[in-house]
């Protein structure tokens, strides 16, 4: 079902210990950092988080971690040269990671969206983020078995949401959002404006309000 | 002075952008083309209006246009490398999912990447040194890698330390198997493949010299 809420407190105030929770992003386009902050406001604890990075800076993701509230990351680009609370906590043994190629990331997302129970791709083949998976040769290439990643809750960002949460978005900062809308089984958006129902057209609807849970302007 | 053979076409080893420079110049007209970070994002300042070359971002554009200025920079449109960009006419937004299934599929036809080792039959090792404290951190390298039908790499020749990074087998962590197909670096550019190393041209060095350097067998391309 369908809530539109006022706070972003209010949007989050569901998610429990040990949760895992996708974050839309790629670097800051498309980060919901609104909702991060409010999750780290409501104290969940344990999480696992599925985003492409680890956290930038002093702010967003990069505080959850810092806070020790997250247990292990699911993500394709943990360093870079501002992923100081990562890099500690990562060499101090206090959180897991499960590096993950981008696109096979983005597939296996995709995947528990779709109901798909796992899929056969080149990507990593040989490699040792390949170690220990199973392996086919198709059509000629050697091939990795990867499987979706499900999330019990997904918080994104989005452009503009109509009255029954479809969803516009802005530029790359569409990336992560439409997917893991998807993948969760309770999607929160957060959106610069919220347009009457048939304000949007729906020829340009990206993720269709289906997927979508809870709604909250932030402006 | 020097012995000349007939593959050397320059006096001098190659510049870094001399190299991109070159690298743009072998992209066929219309390519739907990768540039990975670092030195193969110079490769977009020598490409041409007349080559009609689109470029692809991993997080999900087609058509991008150089580097955002001013009041051009939008933190909604960046690159893979996060910096600003602009859109050119034609371009199109879409998923991450769809953006690496436009490159696992075969869609692109040239991506151009940075390595630390290609080994004699198109092995990558572009991602990890594999020291023990290092945080590994993949992104799209692998995906590109293995997606895109012709898979570039931008390198110098040989590490600070003198060592050739075109080697029998890599000895850091691979990125990909037998993906490469040319290596452009600053003494020459080699074709790599299933029967080994082609050199197409070498620059202030002879295949000779060149062969002296390289720990696997050449052959001069004919």
């Amino acid at each position: 079902m369908l809530t539109f809420v006022d706070t972003v407190n209010e949007a989050v105030a569901g998610i429990k210990d040990g949760s895992t929770v996708m974050i839309g992003g790629f670097g800051n386009a498309g980060q919901p950092f609104e909702l991060i902050d409010a999750l780290m406001d409501c104290g969940a604890k344990d999480l696992t988080v599925v985003n492409n990075n680890a956290g930038q800076g002093d702010q967003g993701l990069a505080l959850l971690i810092k806070e020790g509230r997250v247990k292990k990351m699911i993500c394709s680009f943990p360093r870079q040269s501002d992923s100081w609370h990562f890099d500690a906590k990562y060499k101090a043994g206090e959180i897991e990671l499960e590096l993950v190629p981008q696109g096979n990331l983005a597939e296996r997302i995709r995947a528990a969206g779709a109901g798909i129970g796992g899929f056969f791709t080149p990507t990593g083949y040989g490699t040792m983020l390949a170690e220990g998976k199973e392996t086919r040769t198709i059509d000629g290439r050697g091939q990795v078995f990867e499987t979706p990643i499900h999330a019990d809750v997904a918080l994104i960002k989005a452009l503009k949401a109509d009255g029954v949460g479809n969803l516009v978005y802005r530029k790359t900062a569409r990336n992560f959002g439409p997917i893991m809308a998807a993948a969760a089984k309770h999607t929160v958006v957060q959106v610069s404006e919220i347009v009457p129902t048939g304000g949007l057209d729906p020829e340009n609807v990206v993720t269709p309000g289906i997927y979508v849970n809870s709604i909250v302007k932030v402006a | 002075m020097s012995t000349q053979t007939s593959i050397q076409t320059s006096d001098k080893p190659l510049g870094r952008d001399e190299l991109a420079e070159l690298v743009a110049r072998d992209i066929a007209p219309g390519s739907f083309v990768n540039l990975g970070i670092g030195q193969p994002t110079l490769v977009s300042n020598y490409l041409k209006p007349e080559q009609n070359i689109t470029l692809h971002t991993e997080n999900g554009m087609l058509g991008m246009g150089p580097a955002a200025t001013g009041d051009q920079i939008d933190g909604d449109l960046i690159n893979a490398g996060k910096i600003p960009v602009t859109e050119l006419p034609g371009a199109s937004y879409f998923h991450h999912a769809d953006s690496f299934a436009i490159m696992r599929g075969g869609h692109l036809d040239i991506c151009v990447l940075g390595a630390f080792q290609v080994s004699a039959t198109g092995d990558l090792a572009n991602w990890h040194t594999g020291a023990p404290d290092a945080i590994p951190a993949v992104g799209g390298a692998m995906d590109l890698a293995t997606g895109a039908k012709d898979v570039f790499v931008m390198m110098t020749l040989l590490t600070r330390e003198g060592a050739s990074k075109i080697v029998e087998s890599c000895t850091y962590p691979l990125t990909g198997v037998g993906c490469v197909t040319r290596v452009y670096t600053d003494k020459a550019v080699f074709l790599t493949g299933p029967d080994g190393v082609t050199v197409r041209e070498t620059f202030g060095i002879t295949f000779e010299e060149l062969q002296a350097l390289v720990p696997v067998p050449l052959k001069a391309s004919a």
